[in-house]
């Protein structure tokens, strides 16, 4: 193993790896990302895949419309060849309350201003758009044609061949187990297959960001919540758009494959590592999908999983430097919607890491927003 | 020229496809399958995981059993979605 590098990054989900590549490009020296299973493994592999920019805070507007522009074209970015099966099928957000209808229009007007393409759709447009959707209840929806879903995998693996062709070394099956810091400063990783020296580490430790922490003795505001997922047959094309709710607190794809991915956000799971599937998932995901797009109730269900949030208090994730430990930095703590927005997050940890100036402005991610007690809320997350 | 050899029917993946991948570096059954989705069709490679398991074990000069076999996801046979919603409603 590697004895000394210019920058460490834990953890080899897309987040590290598009951190890993933005970082080599920019000529940030020797780059190392080291992954205690195989690339992909954490969350990124087990997630919905669902690219939106449908927000409701401009920052996270702004981060995901320049990461759809990169993902648009994203081999060409790269300069590798690969297909990341990004489908844009838009997204369609069912507002089945008074609030509801009045945080969506809200949203719009700002989503608008940045020149995201999002609309107010009525219930008979909405059943136009998706026409096995059940309108009842309904008193609108909004619809981006430009939002849809990309293949995580994929994406992890074209960032990952960028960046080792940039030189960029990868130590799968190898765990980081401690840290050490010198006067305040990152000095070294130590993990199961040797110590690096180094003075700069990337915590993208995902569900584990908080443990990644603790070993820099920093204290991070960001726990593990499971979130359960199922994959039926694939059928015959019939669902173009990602539909999403917010009050059933649910969404469902039909991806190019033909299968439809689904699941559901629970209100009291309780903050765990574990990743174990459920039954009462499955008929609870079962009886809400059914009620809303009826005819999927002939589908039949093949694999079910479950994967972790790293969940962050205001449901907005932490990215910078560690304002007590130098050259320890966060990317971690993406509640849920990490993957759409990470080759953005590429770009500004590596900006960051640099001294170069910002893409988007962040400071308001960075890590002492709990402690100033000003915190950042993303309204629209399921 | 001989037949292509199918080794996953579900998703129609041949045996020349995974010898391919194996070569590529994907050395453990969750890498493949991740690869190429071989063993994630209907059948939930009840069928080709212990073919695949196989060429594996050649391709590495190892035993089969030594190879790893990936998670077994529930639910453990297809079941449609409208008989998992009528389960709930009996509550
Ligand atoms: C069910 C589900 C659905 C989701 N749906 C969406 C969606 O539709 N759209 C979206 O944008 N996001 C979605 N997400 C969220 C998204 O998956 C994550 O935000 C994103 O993948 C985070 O990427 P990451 O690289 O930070 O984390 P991860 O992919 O979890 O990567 C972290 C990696 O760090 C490794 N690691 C941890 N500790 C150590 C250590 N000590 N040493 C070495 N390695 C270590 C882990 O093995 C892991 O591979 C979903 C998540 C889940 C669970």
């Amino acid at each position: 193993m590697i004895k000394q590098a210019d920058v460490v990054i834990i953890g080899g989900g897309v987040v590290g790896c598009s951190i890993a590549y933005n970082l080599a490009k920019a000529g940030a020296g020797q780059v190392v990302v080291i992954e205690r299973g195989y690339l992909a493994s954490g969350a990124t592999g087990r997630c919905g895949a669902g690219v939106r920019m449908q927000w409701g805070t401009e920052t996270n507007c702004l981060l995901s419309r320049e990461s759809v522009r990169l993902l648009e074209n994203l081999p060409e970015v790269l300069e590798v060849d690969g297909d990341i099966e990004f489908k844009q099928g838009g997204y369609l957000l069912l507002a089945y309350s008074e609030k509801m209808v009045a945080q969506f229009k809200q949203n719009l007007t700002l989503q608008n201003s940045l020149s995201i393409p999002a609309q107010w759709v009525t219930p008979d447009q909405a059943k136009e758009i998706v026409p096995h959707l059940n309108t009842d209840g309904l008193l609108g929806a909004t619809f981006c044609p430009k939002d849809g879903h990309a293949n995580p995998f994929k994406v992890t693996s074209l960032y990952a061949k960028a960046a080792a062709k940039l030189g960029v070394k990868f130590y799968t099956y190898t765990e980081a187990t401690g840290l050490s810091v010198k006067a305040g400063k990152v000095a070294a990783v130590h993990t199961s297959q040797g110590d690096i020296a180094t003075n700069t580490i990337i915590n993208a430790a995902g569900g584990y960001a908080k443990a990644v922490g603790c070993m820099a003795g920093v204290e991070l505001p960001i726990f593990p919540e499971r979130h359960e997922i199922l994959v039926t047959e694939p059928v015959e094309p019939m669902q173009t758009p990602m539909v999403m709710c917010f009050y059933h607190n649910l969404y469902c794809q039909q991806t190019p494959h033909g299968s439809f991915i689904m699941g559901i956000g629970h209100p009291d799971e309780p903050e765990t590592f574990n990743i174990k599937s459920s039954w009462q998932f499955l008929s609870e995901m079962a009886a809400r999908i059914t009620k809303i797009l009826p005819p999927l109730a002939n589908l039949n269900v093949i694999r079910q999983w479950a994967g972790l949030y790293d969940m962050c208090p205001d449901r907005t994730p932490i990215l910078g430097q560690d304002p007590t430990v130098k050259g320890f930095y966060t990317a971690a703590g993406f509640s849920g919607h990490g993957f759409m927005i990470s080759p953005v997050v590429g770009q500004l940890m590596a900006q960051m890491v640099m001294g170069q100036p910002l893409l988007i402005p962040i400071n308001m991610f960075s890590a002492d927003r709990f402690t100033r007690g000003q915190l950042f809320v993303e309204p629209s997350v399921v | 020229m001989t037949e292509p050899v199918i080794i996953c029917r579900c998703e129609d993946i041949t045996l020349a496809d995974i010898q391919e991948r194996i070569e590529q570096g994907n050395h453990s059954l969750e890498e493949l399958k991740r690869e190429c989705r071989c063993g994630m069709g209907p059948c939930q490679g009840r069928t080709c995981m212990p073919l695949i398991a196989q060429e594996l074990a050649k391709s590495l000069s190892k035993p089969t059993g030594e190879v790893i076999l990936p998670s077994f996801r529930p639910p453990t046979a297809p079941i449609s979605l409208g008989a998992l919603a009528r389960g709930s409603s009996h509550d």
